[in-house]
């Protein structure tokens, strides 16, 4: 057994102090073996010691959570079937991001499995994915070509492992920065459904249960990536490409159905999947959770490779494994359901009562470490902070608009606004046949067939928002969410965040982290939309540069299963409304804007402001005319501002406006603010949507009548564009997939 | 009517057929697990989309040896109804129930969207209900999806009114435009486009019903 030297143990990413405490544990010197299994425990990206302080702020309760942070997923209620049974999702959103980096394919790809065990290890199949993306620009002048080449090999990852497990990938977004230039960012969302008899949960109970290791076997694959994920970039990080795991989807399937149906026999008394961490994670969960010990043999475990040593086994993080624990007795079952499947099973070892994770290698112990702490009592860090990092000025520039026309065929153009439709419509996003609206709309909506309830879901962040005040641009964020969400006739219930920062170590970055987060609480606590869990990402930073701050959230929200409304104009002569009115704004608050970054190229002041009583009315009223089917069209304005908007509600069907409105604001900002609380929709019966938002006491504003071909916005008759539905549409849908394809396909 | 669907561990569409069939068709399906050989004396075999055995060798390449195959081989040489969709196409090619191939989409990428497609014949029973000159709104899903064979099969596919169904606009570089084929005895047919994402209102169109809907006129008792 080779010496533990500081040498070693900094190796381990342990700092002196941590490896004190380790050795107090203990009561004793640990041994490589137990020092690899600290190090991965303690590493940030399992045991959140930078985060879990300010985390506890989130709000996490409602009386529909059934289960909240801590577990492999959050577990919502979302009502009974016909016959009176209970029914739950379970959902959770987590980050590839630094896996996709060194290797774009494979590490998104298992981003996805790594999610989707989350959600079925609880006993839920899975019915949804939705991923947030975020790449450096596809043009830059020296990152482009890699930029591109990130980009497709993410979402080639993504689709190869999504469309062959069977889920439908039914939405998420994608940003470009600079800042994401050597850090891209892949979260990936998953959502699954089933009755509330049937949770599992991650928990190794029952003295003398027997510990059961199912799926691939374990190879060298991946070892460390959990500390690599918790760790800066640096020019060595391109020699990890050996920590990033390889998926194999079908597998996943197979574990899949199996556990499902090994779960029904009712012989499984805990469940939780080998991830992050692999072996070790999951053994030492389980038994702390449950309060108990685990005693296992190595020599059990199936292995790919020949010779691994203990150290490399605990510390795999080989794909598609599951750890389950069996009720004694009844083992037989569960391994019939796997051999059916074709899937390794094997006992390992079993429950003890003493708290201890024991682990042995052909009789001979070589690790022995008492559960609770290594699981539970990770070190946690009051991290100082000052005030957030700041890289822009608060002054506007001076600007005025020489073509408007121009300025928004830019818009259209941008890697930000175009067409996804390159991206997504590489992913099966209709598999199960429950896919009411896939992508490209406000909200994706899936229908749960066996309650006549649908599940509505979005995914939002703003990373220019969130640096020019993350507290604000966190609660703009979960703003703009639900009026997603509203906006196809949901009423938002629960979350999932994803914070992606940079090193929280740099006083100015933790600043961002910790005002985000109580930005983001007090929204969620707001619009009652409790936080059940997520992922923390921290150290996005490559050669000493952090991404801009970047939280990403997942708003879920229910509505009885109907005929989905889309974002486009339908008809000739229907009447457009702005519910929520056409807003406030001024030069500094225009300095986080589309415009600011597409045509001003630059970056300033404030992000736009929020009233969250005035949104939460909004949103009432919207969901109110889209239940009562009175609206033919619904789109909230968000990025790119009103003209943007209302552009995106002409591209369906060709179907474009002729608007007049009454404005004191100058047409650079009342055409491309982006004012939160505002929703354009488009309605046969005027008098329906006037009386509605009046009950809801917010205004609506008469925009004009749909027209075909055109898109066309005056103010008190002073007409500031008007232009072909068709040639902006063009430029929008050719935008994405010309400066991908041009090189992609030499 | 009924149907059986033919469940391979890596079938990922299975469901959806099922449902399809009976909750939207108001008929019959059991589903057949892949390593039995009882197609417990159904009307029709659909073999469903997804990724049979992973699919990373060649789609279908394994399907074809399994157990469930050799049953449906001799249902279908007994003149009983076979319907493959997506990778249920690419297996019966590979099982030598259906000429030709499925290779990689043109652009090289998975494409899942709504595809037009027209029935090429109404002469067999997956086509018979549908009307005269009918476009069908039906989506695809697929990464091989691209029907390929010489110009002779193709030559004679056509002379024998065995092109089942054409994309209106081919998005996967289909030789021929080709989405479905029927084999000589008329009573096997493969096709990409997925029908059963087309059987529910809520799913944005009901075309591919009117596969299903032929299926059971053709095996209604004549009056």
């Amino acid at each position: 057994m080779s010496e533990i030297t500081p040498e070693v143990v900094a190796a381990h990413q342990l700092t002196p102090d941590e490896y004190d405490r380790i050795v107090a544990i203990l009561g004793r010197t640990p041994n490589l073996t137990e020092l690899g299994i600290f190090s991965v425990m303690w590493s940030e990206h399992c045991s959140y010691k930078s985060s879990r302080l300010h985390l506890k702020k989130l709000p996490t309760r409602s009386e529909r959570v059934v289960q909240g942070p801590g577990e492999n997923a959050g577990i919502l209620d979302i009502g009974q079937d016909a016959e009176g049974n209970d029914w739950c999702i379970a959902f959770k959103i987590e980050s590839h991001n630094h896996p996709s980096f060194i290797e774009p394919f494979q590490g998104a790809a298992t981003g996805v499995g790594g999610i989707l065990r989350d959600i079925f290890t609880m006993g839920a199949r899975p019915i949804a994915v939705m991923d947030a993306l975020r790449f450096g620009p596809l043009d830059h002048p020296t990152a482009g070509a890699r930029n591109r080449r990130i980009l497709d090999g993410v979402v080639s990852g993504i689709a190869h492992y999504g469309n062959c497990f069977g889920v439908p990938t039914v939405g998420g977004e994608t940003v470009f920065e600079p800042s994401y230039n050597g850090n891209p960012l892949v979260n990936v969302f998953a959502l699954g459904v089933f009755r509330k008899d049937q949770i599992f949960y991650g928990k190794a109970s029952g003295d003398g249960n027997p510990v059961i290791y199912v799926g691939a076997k374990t190879g060298r694959d991946g070892i460390h990536g959990a500390s690599m994920a918790s760790a800066e970039f640096t020019e060595e990080s391109k020699q990890k490409r050996p920590n990033v795991q390889v998926g194999d989807p079908f597998m996943e399937k197979l574990l899949l159905e199996a556990c499902l149906e090994a779960m029904a026999t009712g012989a499984i008394a805990g469940i939780q999947d080998m991830g992050a961490a692999g072996l070790t994670c999951s053994t030492c969960e389980m038994g702390s959770r449950a309060g108990t010990g685990i005693e296992f043999d190595l020599r059990h475990v199936p292995q790919r490779e020949k010779g691994m040593t203990p150290y490399e086994i605990m510390l795999s993080e080989s794909q598609e494994r599951m750890l389950l624990v069996a009720h004694a007795g009844r083992e037989q079952e569960v391994l019939d359901v796997f051999k059916k499947w074709g899937l390794d099973a094997v006992i390992i070892g079993k429950v003890t009562t003493d708290g201890i994770l024991r682990v042995k290698n052909h009789g001979e112990v070589v690790a022995e470490i008492p559960n609770r702490p290594l699981a539970d009592e990770a070190p946690l860090y009051n991290r100082p902070f000052t005030q957030p990092l700041r890289i822009a000025p608060m002054e506007a520039p001076e600007f005025v608009a020489k073509d408007l026309t121009a300025d928004l065929f830019t818009l259209a153009g941008s890697g930000d606004l175009c067409d996804k439709r390159w991206i997504w419509e590489q992913y099966d996003y209709m598999v199960r046949t429950n896919t009411l609206a896939g992508p490209g709309g406000d909200a994706a909506v899936v229908r749960v067939k066996e309650t006549g309830t649908s599940v509505a879901m979005a995914l939002d962040g703003n990373g220019r928002y969130t640096l020019l005040d993350p507290r604000e641009g966190a609660k703009l964020m979960v703003a703009e969410c639900c009026r997603n969400l509203s906006c196809v006739g949901a009423e938002p219930v629960g979350a999932t965040n994803n914070l992606n920062f940079g090193n929280p170590e740099r006083p100015e970055i933790m600043a961002q982290l910790v005002e985000a987060i109580e930005g983001m609480a007090e929204a969620c606590a707001f619009f009652e939309t409790p936080i059940t869990g997520g992922n923390v990402s921290l150290y996005n930073e490559t050669l000493g540069d952090p991404i801009f701050p970047s939280p990403v959230l997942g708003i879920v929200g229910l509505l009885p299963t109907q005929d989905p409304v889309g974002i486009g104009f339908r008809a000739e002569g229907d009447h457009v409304y702005l519910v929520g009115g056409t807003g406030a704004a001024d030069e500094v608050r225009m300095g986080g804007t589309q415009y600011a970054k597409q045509v001003l190229k630059q970056m300033w002041g404030l992000p736009p402001k929020l009233d969250m009583e005035f949104e939460k009315k909004v949103q009432g009223a919207v969901r109110a005319m889209v239940r009562a089917g009175a609206v033919a069209s619904v789109h909230d304005v968000s990025d790119g501002g009103l003209l943007w908007a209302l552009a995106e509600c002409s591209f369906p069907n060709g179907v474009g406006l002729a608007a007049e409105v009454d404005s004191d604001l100058r047409p650079e900002l009342l055409l491309f603010h982006e004012g939160p609380s505002r929703v354009v929709v488009s309605t046969a019966d005027p008098g329906a949507v006037e009386t509605l938002a009046a009950q809801h006491g917010v205004p609506a504003v008469r925009l004009g009548q749909t027209v075909a071909g055109r898109l066309a916005v005056a103010n008190r008759g002073a007409v500031l564009v008007d232009v072909e539905v068709a040639q902006l549409k063009e430029r929008w849908a050719t935008a994405l997939a010309s400066q991908l394809e041009a090189e992609l396909h030499v | 009517m009924r149907f059986g669907v033919v469940v391979f561990p890596g079938s990922n569409c299975d469901h959806d057929a099922w449902y399809a069939v009976t909750a939207n068709l108001g008929h019959q399906a059991e589903l057949l697990w892949h390593s039995d050989q009882d197609l417990k004396g159904v009307d029709c075999v659909i073999l469903p989309g997804g990724f049979s055995y992973g699919d990373y060798l060649r789609c279908g390449a394994i399907a074809k040896f399994s157990p469930v195959m050799a049953s449906v081989k001799r249902h279908a040489a007994e003149g009983g109804l076979v319907l493959g969709i997506c990778n249920g196409f690419q297996i019966l090619t590979e099982c030598g129930l259906l000429p030709g191939s499925l290779v990689r989409n043109r652009n090289l990428k998975f494409i899942c969207k709504q595809v037009d497609l027209r029935a090429g014949t109404r002469q067999s029973p997956f086509t018979c209900a549908i009307p005269e000159g009918a476009t069908l709104t039906v989506p695809i899903a697929h990464g091989e999806g691209c029907y390929v064979a010489d110009e002779a099969t193709l030559d004679q596919l056509e002379a024998e009114d065995r092109v089942a169904f054409r994309y209106v606009d081919n998005p996967n570089g289909s030789l021929r435009d080709i989405a479905g084929i029927l084999n000589e005895g008329r009573n096997v047919m493969g096709l990409m486009p997925h029908p059963e994402r087309a059987a529910d209102p809520l799913m944005g169109s009901t075309d591919g019903r009117l596969i299903f809907e032929s299926l059971i006129a053709s095996l209604a008792p004549v009056k």
